[in-house]
């Protein structure tokens, strides 16, 4: 049994490796690199907030796609220019849509994503509070009115008659 | 703990006071078996709306354009070399005045073949122009592309990927309609079937044409 377990740790560490490596390979080549690294790592945290809409599940900064490294060049470009952080991203917005940023901005049309996970939560936890709180009442009561002699004895009759009986 | 809440024996029989007091408190019997069925109604819930998706036909993958009802975006393309006496470029300005169809298409591109005698139908209407923006292609191919298959645009942009960024383009094709006022007011991503062009695209040039 422990030999299992250990090497399911072990095939879980290999996972986890295997999954970190795969994050830290970028599809940013070489050429598309700013001399200014200071620019160069907003651009790469700007890409990483935008989506690749060919692929959909990747970040540009992540993509092979073609689109995926015209927005990076743009992207750049845009820094080059002067533009802040924001700017870019609301450039990038205003011709794809709130789709094209991997994390979704709050605004009303959003709401029931942000915050449904946490009603959910809420209510499913007074809803377990006011289920345990009775079941706990009612074994109170339980212990507060032992069965009689004679309640007893039809508690016996009853479950011995379940076998044989229906 | 709680049995100060419980009243003392004495005042009835121990079997009714026990078995009442039980249910009182729990909730009862019939609230509880209501109960029992809200996840089962919670499932239908869901089944129901995965149902509706599943069957509406939608494709997630499909995105609205962020551009509808907006001006055109700025830019200005380069006619296809060598074509520069056949066939303008194409620019924001000349969205102006028609009701124009700027259609992003490719030599390379399969689905564009599929739609181009749609894209020709097109642009054999009367008041309507119709435009295209070649996107990221050779212009030996895409001239001998369009020689073979016929050449139903009035002007010609050539996009090497910055045009279709600035109209919010991802895949090929994607066409749009433009109204006179230079307003864009649809987009299809995608090839336009024979259906697509009766069900969607003619009615909107239609009302756009009025």
């Amino acid at each position: 049994m422990k030999r299992r377990a250990g090497l399911a740790l072990l095939a879980c560490v290999v996972a986890l490796a295997a999954s970190l490596a795969g994050t830290s390979a970028r599809a940013v080549e070489p050429n598309e690199v700013l001399k200014n690294p200071a620019l160069e790592r907003r651009a790469r945290a700007i890409s990483k907030r935008l989506r690749c809409l060919v692929c959909q599940n990747q970040s540009i900064d992540d993509s092979n796609a073609g689109l995926a490294r015209d927005l990076r060049v743009l992207v750049r470009e845009r820094l080059t220019a002067g533009d802040s952080n924001e700017a870019v991203i609301r450039f990038v917005v205003a011709r794809y849509g709130d789709f094209v940023l991997l994390r979704p901005p709050v605004k009303p049309v959003t709401y029931v994503l942000w915050f449904g996970p946490i009603l959910i939560l809420l209510f499913g936890g007074a809803g377990a509070l006011v289920f345990l709180r009775r079941r706990q009442a009612a074994g109170a009561i339980a212990a507060a009115n032992p069965l009689s002699a004679e309640e007893h004895e039809r508690l016996e009759a009853l479950l011995a008659d379940k076998g044989s009986g229906s | 703990m709680a049995s100060n809440e419980v009243a003392p024996n004495e005042l009835a029989p121990d079997e009714v006071k026990v078995g009442k007091g039980v249910e009182e408190i729990a909730g009862g019997r019939r609230p509880t078996r209501a109960l029992y069925l809200l996840p089962v109604g919670i499932f239908m819930l869901l089944a129901a709306i995965v149902a509706y998706f599943m069957l509406s036909g939608r494709d997630p993958r499909l995105l609205p354009s962020a551009l509808i009802d907006k001006p055109a975006p700025t830019f200005k393309l380069a006619p296809i070399a060598g074509w520069e006496n056949r066939k303008p470029g194409l620019a924001t300005v000349d969205l102006k005045g028609k009701v124009t169809v700027v259609n992003f298409f490719a030599s390379w591109c399969v689905p564009c073949l599929a739609e181009h005698p749609q894209i020709v139908a097109l642009s054999k209407l009367k008041g309507v122009q119709v435009v295209g923006i070649n996107y990221k292609d050779k212009p030996e191919n895409a001239k001998a592309w369009l020689t073979r298959h016929g050449n139903p645009y009035a002007r010609i942009g050539v996009d090497g990927g910055r045009g279709a960024i600035e109209w919010g383009v991802y895949g090929m094709p994607e066409t749009f309609i433009v109204d006179r006022t230079g307003r864009i007011r649809f987009k299809h991503v995608g090839p336009i079937v024979p259906d697509i062009l009766n069900q969607k695209i003619l009615p909107v040039i239609r009302k756009l044409s009025k």
